[in-house]
């Protein structure tokens, strides 16, 4: 197994701790004249997503973790798993609820995402920042009403529900932020 | 042609300081010149490669070893050695600008190469010199920043007001607890190394708690943070040595330095031993500094500022990167 020393230790790092896949978001080294060296990091849990300190002497060493991002395309939900191909080697993998978790909302069949990878198993699922979804259920629009900033609920095709502006009507195509869920704009 | 490596940011070649800054550099080089000059201590040189290196726990020395096999020596960590066997040989008060070298240490405040500005004054004691680091700081920053007034207190005392802990007395336990009551996690083996656990309280409490635009001196360590200072006998025995911190940082050490020669050699001994436990490389220990400290080092007391941060402070810079041409991974 490789292992880092903490004086390899920068952001982006992905390192193993207690059995779980992290990664480093922070290193800031400290050491008190001439006294022991520290590394001080902040570190998010690619498992649980938790961000957490650590402290750790300097020089020692850290497994690294084996993790990998990977962009890949998701195919199909067959109600227990969502599966998942490399374009380029057609490998495929399949993903359970925990991993996928809020992604699932914004899944569309064909579409692109990036699967992590530890181990080679699937880790996270993390879709594009921007998604293009067709509206199925929504109030009729308010035909003209571009200005009150009004908004009401929609669903869209994959399950989500996100907050549209009253003048959108169901069956419309709508761009949507994943990473907070809003409405970008209307799609032609 | 073999490279060294570069990032794909075709602006890697340029430098990571301003040129305005690299100006300011210079003018605080010729000052700080100055400063020695008119109080009448000899610049000197000393060699930055030695067959001795310095056996502090927590200093990494660098190995230099020719390709052909024909030189094996060590690059210094601070030029003390040899500006003490200056000072035996009857040097009187000397300065000098050294660049030193300390292994894998890099991060905002440190860079493995930097300068260190070290100064002796023959037949002083510690709170002298830290008047005289005082002055130094204060000419220099003299239209530049504004420095509040000067404190000084005891290692005790900044423990006692900062961590709520006397460091001569508690237990690894209660540090612990001190720690984790500011939340800083700490290093799962900690609690077996009482002085690690200083430390970390010294690095994450009590520093931060100082007034970033004082200059702080902490002084009257705990024998066990001796270093190469005199040990005061007393209840508790004191190390007469004592630390500068401004700007967040620690910026000089200085000791009245210890001159017995029997002290020096056990305390080698027991730096040896301690980096031995450890598994650590044991360098060899400086003889000749041995020699001069038997044909008699004068009283006197010694002190290292890292130049490198004070220019940071004096740049307003928070990275050691800002105020360094080509640190470590640019060069």
């Amino acid at each position: 197994m490789a292992t880092y020393s903490t004086n390899e230790f920068r952001s982006g790092l992905k390192i193993l701790l207690d059995g779980d896949p992290c990664v480093i978001l922070e290193n800031e080294f400290v050491k008190p004249g001439k006294g022991q060296a520290f590394n001080r990091v902040r570190i998010r849990n690619l498992k649980t997503g938790r961000v957490n300190e650590k402290t750790f002497k300097s020089n020692e060493s850290v497994e690294s973790a084996d993790v990998v991002d990977t962009d890949m395309q998701y195919l199909y939900y067959d109600g227990e798993f969502w599966h998942f191909m490399v374009p380029d080697t057609f490998e495929q993998y399949a993903a359970d609820e925990k991993v996928v978790s809020e992604a699932k909302e914004w899944l569309k069949e064909q579409d692109s995402c990036q699967v992590t990878l530890w181990n080679n198993q699937p880790l996270l699922v993390q879709p594009p920042n921007f998604v293009e979804l067709k509206i199925v259920e929504t109030d009729p629009g308010l035909r003209g009403d571009t200005a009150t900033g009004g908004q009401k609920p929609a669903k869209l095709e994959t399950g989500a529900v996100v907050r549209v502006p009253l003048f959108i009507e169901q069956g419309e195509v709508i761009r949507v932020d994943t990473r907070t869920g809003a409405y970008v704009s209307r799609v032609k | 042609m073999p490279t060294s490596p570069a990032s794909s940011n075709a602006a890697d070649w340029q430098p990571t300081a301003s040129l305005e800054t690299l100006r300011l550099r210079a003018r605080l080089l010729r000052e700080t010149r100055d400063f020695f000059d008119a109080r009448g201590l000899v610049e000197v040189e000393t060699p930055q490669l030695s067959a001795a290196a310095a056996t502090d726990l927590h200093l990494e020395s660098l190995a230099v070893t020719a390709p052909g096999g024909g030189l094996r020596g060590w690059l210094h960590t601070s030029p003390e050695f040899p500006m003490k066997r200056l000072l035996a040989a009857g040097s009187g008060d000397i300065w000098q600008l050294a660049r030193v070298f300390r292994g894998a240490e890099r991060g905002r405040r440190h860079n493995p190469e930097f300068s260190l500005l070290e100064w002796y004054r023959v037949g002083w004691d510690a709170p002298r010199l830290m008047d005289e680091v005082d002055a130094l700081l204060r000419s220099l920053a003299t239209g530049r920043v504004t420095l509040g007034p000067t404190e000084r207190l005891s290692y005790r005392a900044a423990f006692l007001r900062h961590a709520g802990f006397d460091p001569f007395l508690a237990e690894t336990a209660e540090m612990l607890a001190a720690l984790a009551s500011a939340g800083v996690p700490t290093p799962p083996d900690l609690a077996a190394d009482r002085e690690a656990c200083l430390d970390l309280v010294l690095a994450t409490r009590v520093e931060p708690a100082f007034d970033p635009g004082r200059p702080t001196f902490v002084h009257d360590f705990p024998a066990t943070h001796a270093a190469l200072a005199r040990i005061r006998p007393g209840e508790p025995a004191v190390a007469e040595r004592f630390e500068l911190f401004l700007g967040g940082m620690e910026l000089a050490n200085g000791f009245h330095e210890l001159t017995d020669p029997a002290e020096q050699a056990a305390r080698f001994d027991a730096d040896l031993a301690a980096r031995g436990a450890r598994g650590l490389v044991e360098p060899p220990v400086d003889g000749r500094l041995l020699q001069a400290m038997r044909h008699g080092l004068p009283d006197c007391a010694g002190v290292a500022l890292g130049f490198d941060r004070l220019v940071m402070i004096l740049a307003g810079a928070a990275h050691i990167d800002a105020v360094l041409a080509f640190p470590w991974g640019h060069c």
